[in-house]
């Protein structure tokens, strides 16, 4: 007699849900009202407040062939105290840096709390054999890293071979260990909304501490729509298993309006919960010293010119 | 390495993020104490007057003049006069009018916005992003057709028909003056508009901009008032009432014009059905269903004020729908962050409320988010009601306030017959991912406008209006026009 048919794992039919509803995502909606919120008007003590956070949930980041020891050590540095004159101004959560340079990193921020978080699966492609990325993560966590930012393979998942891209998070996951683990989704490849929720409630099934947008390496990468669409799939699956899955939105985001454009749109879609450094991160280089220069307006009430803060 | 220590935690712990006052200034606003009618291009003075105030505190802001059934006759018969005159202007030239009036409402926006914020008690982001810009682009559209409607109307030699009456409701001030006086001006009539009694101030702010554009005089006056000069202006000299209101105030104008040979068009109330199916891009939807019903306070006639949801997604819309009215934001009107503002009226305010109290006296359930609603002024919390058959008030009255009523449906069959049962005929939304439903559903509605994945989107090139009590005639694009035109 014949068998029905056995689905991929992760796409099972199960008759008690296990994931929420995969369901569709209307472009012009969701644009709409990442438009509208981003017009709310951060002013104040909120702004300080939401400068500050934004601060703390930067992942100071360099993924360049160029990068040397001495570049990430002056980037644990500002890390540490982005704001030498003022000893108020806080760490930020995180240094996001290639394999090689993990143990650099490590040196430099031992003892700070500031966590080091290294790419890997064959970042930025994924374009490599499951053993590779595999031992690519392996390394990764043995040099050190708190947490691992891997690829998904976007080749399978735009081919349809969905089940391919869930084993392979949950393989890495598991090689990850301790280390958290960041799903780079790389959007700006995935091509539409409905591809982006898909590929967040994959991500997560599989095992996701946190979804993040991009690589950083292609245009295109964070937008606030993109960002609300992953915010609304957290949330599904927060109230389907009661797991809180983090947010990253990486590339892109260079001023501090933005970032608290950012930072409304989890508040008002997820709640203050995930307002901390532990469920929301922003993968960031030149925002930290915009976010500085505004602090120092907000404290002082004048501008001042960009060279009394250090490029790093 | 001394300075390695992790220098955060200093601000504090996040437990939620309140966002700090952000008023808009009210100083781009200057009233006069007292405000006469705008008759013939020149001040009228009233023997009577009233304050009129804002609901956001109940603080007076200005006199405003009562018009008297001999004020009334007097401004029609200055719109008489100017008639002669500029029903003769070439279009073009009366365009040339009309696009000033738009720039100069454009260039005025913000003054514009926060006088209608403070009298009408909508939100300044409403009033800042849709009613302001909506009002200009009804100008610049209608603009356009001045000069074009001999080919607008092929084999048709369309004529203005004289002077029309125009009565307007307080939800929208500005732009349904904007919808009333753009394609009337248009057609080459001259118009006497009243009003609403709560919100006249936009009106009068918009007589200096017809100084600044230098219209000439009698082509638009003003009369202020309450229902005694709204009757007045009807049963005055006038060939045409345009209405916006109520369907009850509607029908008695109707019965009042029968026999009279005065044209009419009536644009009246609603009770429109919100349709979701299980297959809709939910998030959107429910926030087109936030849209649909607590933009503007739920004071709009095309309001969706009833929720139809499949029952197979019945439980995740709910809560979906709970958990964003938790985060609307309720309070000043001129803050920039706020999403619901003030109720227009004490009278709309009790209105509201006796029919909240209906539905929880009936047996429905009811539904609001913790928020915290100022003192002064007239404000009702975001509300939904559940487990509403269609036979409760709260499913077949117009509430037009901040108030939805939720029922289900099982089949695209079923949704249609409770969508058309109710008198009202003039908006409907529908929320699928699939084509050919829309397509199916845009045919079975009984409704002047169905939105398709969105809801509460107008534009001047579209028209707009309804079947059955929801009224007659349309305003906005081509067929806008014709209300205005005889066709000789």
């Amino acid at each position: 007699m014949a068998q029905a048919p056995v689905l991929p794992r992760g796409f099972e039919l199960p008759l008690k849900q296990r994931l929420p509803r995969i369901g569709s995502i209307d472009q012009i909606g969701v644009e709409q009202r990442a438009a509208e919120l981003a017009k709310r008007s951060i002013k104040k003590d909120a702004k300080v407040w939401a400068l500050e956070l934004a601060l703390r949930c930067c992942d100071l980041t360099t993924l360049e062939g160029q990068d040397t020891p001495g570049k990430v050590t002056a980037l644990c540095s500002k890390a540490i105290r982005p704001d030498p004159s003022d000893p108020n101004i806080p760490s930020v959560a995180a240094v996001c840096v290639y394999p090689n340079l993990i143990a650099v990193a490590k040196e430099r921020l031992a003892g700070s709390g500031v966590k080091v978080a290294s790419v890997a699966t064959y970042f930025p492609s994924g374009q490599a054999p499951l053993d590779v990325k595999l031992r690519d993560v392996e390394d990764a966590v043995a040099l050190g890293a708190d947490e691992i930012d891997m690829v998904i393979d976007r080749g399978a998942f735009l081919s349809g071979r969905y089940a391919k891209v869930f084993d392979e998070i949950v393989k890495v996951k598991e090689a990850c260990g301790d280390a958290h683990l960041k799903v780079i989704l790389e959007v700006a490849e995935l091509g539409t909304y409905d591809n982006v929720r898909r590929a967040s409630l994959l991500a997560m099934a599989a095992g996701a501490d946190f979804i993040k947008t991009s690589t950083g390496k292609l245009p295109g990468a964070a937008t606030l729509p993109v960002q609300l669409v992953m915010l609304e799939a957290i949330r599904d699956v927060h109230a389907e298993t009661g797991r809180k899955v983090g947010m990253k939105p990486a590339g892109g985001i260079r001023t501090s309006k933005n970032a608290i454009q950012y930072l409304v749109q989890v508040h008002e879609t997820l709640g203050p919960d995930w307002l901390t450094p532990d469920l929301y991160r922003i993968g960031a280089s030149s925002l930290v010293n915009d976010i500085l220069m505004q602090l120092r307006t907000q404290k002082t009430g004048r501008y001042q010119s960009k060279d009394y803060f250090t490029n790093d | 390495m001394t300075d390695v220590e992790k220098r955060q935690d200093r601000s504090p712990v996040p437990q939620g993020w309140t966002y700090a006052p952000a008023p808009e200034s009210t100083d781009v606003v200057r009233l006069q104490d007292r405000y006469e009618l705008y008759v013939g291009g020149e001040w009228l003075t009233a023997k009577e007057h009233f304050t009129t105030i804002s609901p956001r505190d109940e603080a007076p802001l200005a006199e405003v003049a009562q018009a008297s059934e001999a004020d009334v006759h007097q401004a029609v018969a200055s719109a008489r006069d100017a008639f002669q005159t500029w029903s003769k202007l070439p279009g073009s030239e009366r365009a040339k009018y009309m696009f000033r009036i738009a720039r100069i409402l454009a260039e005025r926006s913000r003054e514009f916005a926060v006088l209608e914020s403070l009298n009408g008690g909508k939100p300044i982001k409403e009033s800042r992003d849709v009613d302001l810009p909506l009002a200009a682009a009804h100008f610049f559209y209608y603009a356009g057709w001045a000069d074009k409607l001999e080919y607008a109307f092929p084999n048709r030699t369309p004529k203005p028909l004289g002077v029309a009456g125009q009565i307007i409701p307080w939800n929208f001030p500005l732009l349904m003056l904007a919808w009333k006086i753009a394609p009337a001006l248009a057609a080459g009539n001259t118009v006497v508009l009243k009003p609403a009694e709560t919100t006249p101030l936009t009106a009068l702010l918009f007589c200096d901009v017809l100084r600044q554009a230098e219209l000439p005089p009698g082509v638009v006056n003003i009369v202020t008032g309450d229902g005694s000069t709204g009757a007045a202006l009807v049963d005055a000299d006038v060939d045409k009432i345009a209405f916006t209101g109520s369907t009850e105030v509607g029908k008695a104008i109707q019965r009042r014009l029968a026999g009279t040979g005065k044209k009419l068009t009536l644009e009246l109330g609603g009770k429109a059905a919100n349709i979701v199916f299980d297959d809709c891009a939910i998030d959107q939807a429910v926030e087109g269903i936030v849209n649909g019903i607590y933009f503007n306070q739920g004071h709009v006639c095309c309001a969706g004020s009833r929720l139809l949801v499949q029952e197979s997604i019945y439980e995740p819309v709910i809560e979906k729908l709970k958990q964003r009215m938790a985060t609307l934001r309720v309070g000043d009107p001129l803050d920039k962050n706020t999403d619901v503002g003030a109720i227009n009226s004490r009278e709309q305010l009790n209105r509201i409320e006796e029919l909240v109290a209906a539905g929880t006296a009936e047996g429905a359930e009811i539904y609001q988010p913790p928020c915290k609603l100022p003192e002064q002024g007239y404000w009702f919390a975001p509300t939904v009601f559940t487990n509403v058959a269609q036979s409760y008030r709260i499913a077949q009255e117009e509430i037009f306030g901040p108030v939805l009523s939720v029922l289900t449906f099982r089949t695209p069959d079923e949704a249609v017959e409770k969508a058309n049962n109710t008198p009202y005929g003039l908006s409907a939304g529908v929320w699928t991912e699939k084509g050919s439903r829309i397509l199916w559903m845009a045919q079975h509605l009984r409704a002047g406008v169905v939105w398709a994945n969105t809801f509460n989107r107008f534009d001047p090139t579209s028209p707009f209006g309804g079947y059955k009590e929801s009224g007659f005639g349309r305003e906005g694009g081509l067929h806008g026009m014709e209300p205005y035109l005889d066709f000789a």
